[in-house]
């Protein structure tokens, strides 16, 4: 029973990640439309820039970790500038085309650079784990809940209330409109990226605090694609609850395997089905908004 | 339709109190091609100051292009377009929009998932100096005092229209005329000194079309902004226009104060369709059926 409790938490936790991860996702294809496959390389820079800070320049965690979110948000804003923006215009398949090429030289750039093993991070709390209503919880993921918690109240915010988060939301709805009404598409465009660069990098910090720093972390974007799918490709919400539910669910496989069934690796395969299930009943995500054509 | 007793004007002010001001807007020689279709063939013309002016002319006739060519959506492919004295022709709707030219659509483009609100403030984007980054400081940069002196604004702009009662209602949820006034209202926000409004008055019944008259010669007279109007309604055109440009085929046919345009044979010929089936029987009127303008 523990070990299902501890699951089930460790599950929300990483959850939480997939939903940070998966909102930056869906603010990209929420301003243009665009698929990033190189979502789950964002991760893999933003972990790296901060490993090397720590190791090489020995630098503290509280000074490295903001140097490197400011190097992500310009890092997110001259990959716009220099790769995206040429393309805007051209068809949307041709802009994920290059996202997934994006995916795999940046791939391969950090192999060359960093190597191909797993790097731990020099070790930033105390305690690695912590006591948390008798549960035994990594000090990091207790710090990643956190994070996540007020990244997804930012998110909310800065739509809601902020004007930028608005002129966001308005050029996601209507470029010409938008145009029309004074807001540079093309700053909207660079902030998305910008943002979401940085966002996703809190989370690859966090994951490689944990599991060390590889490449295997990209991975983490292929496995948001399903909580995104799921909640709905335009929906921030949908992309929280889109990633609690699979971080639960990959949890909750592997309890099922590890307890009865012994199949292995469950734990990888399970959201799938579920998102399969899930799309042939709501072929929108939960969440998404249905196109509507109307004649 | 054209007889249609809407008077909301009463009074001289129909001889344009601004012969002598200064021009805000001028078209030189304006060409606008798609392939093969003229859209627009050398149309010039100019708006003063303070000016209310209308553009008519049979569907097709190129109306809408012709204010897009003002609002920056469309770039003539030949030609050169002035704002306040300055070479716009080659800039961005946005730059046009920053520059005090606001708009509206002949088919509604609000947000329509947005409260009536969030739409219009959407409009004070380019007024803000706030960025993202400085906004983020909410407190410290002054943002909350200028959010403040924007909402009131925003007040006055809505008490003018008479929308307080769906303030915050969904935009989507609004009933056609109630969305065509929270349109203009954003507009408005733009704080243009040339608005240009596209068929602000299409499928309104007498009532509505009679405010949104009064609404239009305020925003003129009261607001002092020079409004450029398309419609079809012409007793309306002809009773709040101190000027009209009248197009047939992309070019412009005959430019006056409304009588002296009502008054030109090419005129009645070409847009009215009317009286002169004896004397040309073989002649355009054999090309093109008589017209009935659509309300």
């Amino acid at each position: 029973m523990t070990l299902l409790f501890q699951l089930l938490v460790n599950g929300l936790i990483v959850g939480a990640l997939y939903g940070v991860v998966a909102m930056s996702f869906v603010l990209i294809y929420k301003a243009s439309r665009i698929v990033n496959f190189a979502q789950g390389e964002f991760l893999l820079i933003g972990a790296w820039t901060c490993w090397w800070l720590l190791t090489s320049w020995q630098l503290p965690f509280w000074i490295g970790f903001p140097i490197t979110l400011v190097f992500m948000l310009a890092f997110g804003v001259i990959l716009q500038i220099v790769v995206l923006r040429p393309m805007i215009g051209e068809p949307i398949i041709s802009v994920i085309m290059v996202t997934i090429g994006l995916s795999i030289v940046f791939q391969a750039a950090m192999k060359w650079m960093f190597g191909v093993f797993a790097k731990p991070f020099p070790p930033i709390f105390a305690s690695p784990t912590m006591n948390l209503f008798g549960l035994e919880v990594q000090t990091v993921y207790v710090m990643s809940l956190l994070i996540s918690i007020l990244i997804m109240a930012g998110f909310g915010w800065f739509f809601k209330y902020s004007r930028t988060g608005l002129a966001m939301r308005a050029t996601a709805f209507d470029q010409q409109v938008a145009q029309s009404l004074g807001i540079s598409v093309r700053h909207m465009f660079a902030m998305s990226w910008a943002i979401s660069a940085m966002v996703s990098a809190v989370a690859g910090v966090t994951v490689g605090v944990v599991n060390g720093v590889s490449s295997a972390l990209s991975f983490f974007g292929i496995k948001v694609f399903p909580a995104v799918i799921l909640g709905g490709l335009d929906s921030v919400i949908g992309a929280v609850v889109g990633g609690l539910i699979v971080g639960v669910l990959e949890n909750m496989a592997h309890y099922l395997d590890s307890q009865w069934l012994n199949w292995g690796n469950m734990y990888e395969i399970a959201p799938f089905y579920v998102l399969i299930a899930i799309l042939m009943i709501k072929p929108y995500g939960l969440f998404g908004t249905k196109d509507i054509e109307r004649v | 339709m054209s007889g249609a007793p809407v008077a909301p004007h009463p009074g001289p002010a129909k001889t344009s109190p601004t012969t002598q001001a200064e021009t805000i807007f001028e078209a030189r020689g304006v060409n606008l091609r798609f392939g093969g279709v003229h859209a627009l063939t050398d149309v010039s013309f100019g708006i003063r100051r303070g000016e209310l002016f209308s553009i008519i002319g049979p569907n097709g006739a190129g109306k809408t292009s012709m204010v897009n060519c003002i609002s920056g959506r469309y770039r003539p492919t030949d030609g050169k377009v002035y704002f306040k004295g300055r070479d716009v022709t080659g800039m961005t709707p946005n730059h046009r929009a920053s520059l005090g030219i606001g708009r509206t659509f002949q088919n509604l483009a609000l947000f329509g998932h947005m409260t009536v609100l969030d739409n219009i403030m959407v409009g004070r984007h380019h007024l803000l100096k706030n960025n993202f980054l400085t906004g983020s400081l909410y407190w410290l940069t002054g943002a909350r005092k200028e959010e403040l002196s924007h909402r009131r604004e925003v007040e006055e702009i809505i008490d003018f229209l008479e929308i307080q009662h769906v303030r915050k209602a969904t935009a989507g949820t609004l009933s056609y005329g109630l969305r065509k006034r929270v349109e203009l209202a954003r507009a408005m926000a733009l704080k243009p000194d040339l608005i240009l409004l596209d068929e602000p008055m299409a499928g309104m019944n007498l009532e509505e079309k009679e405010d949104m008259a009064r609404y239009i010669v305020d925003l003129n007279e009261e607001f002092g902004m020079t409004v450029v109007m398309i419609e079809h309604d012409m007793g309306v055109v002809m009773d709040i226009s101190h000027r009209v440009m009248v197009l047939e085929f992309g070019k412009k046919i005959a430019e006056g104060r409304p009588e002296e345009v009502l008054a030109d044979p090419r005129v009645r010929r070409a847009y009215l369709g009317e009286d002169d089936e004896e004397e040309a029987p073989a002649a355009p009127a054999a090309v093109v059926p008589p017209r009935k303008e659509v309300a």
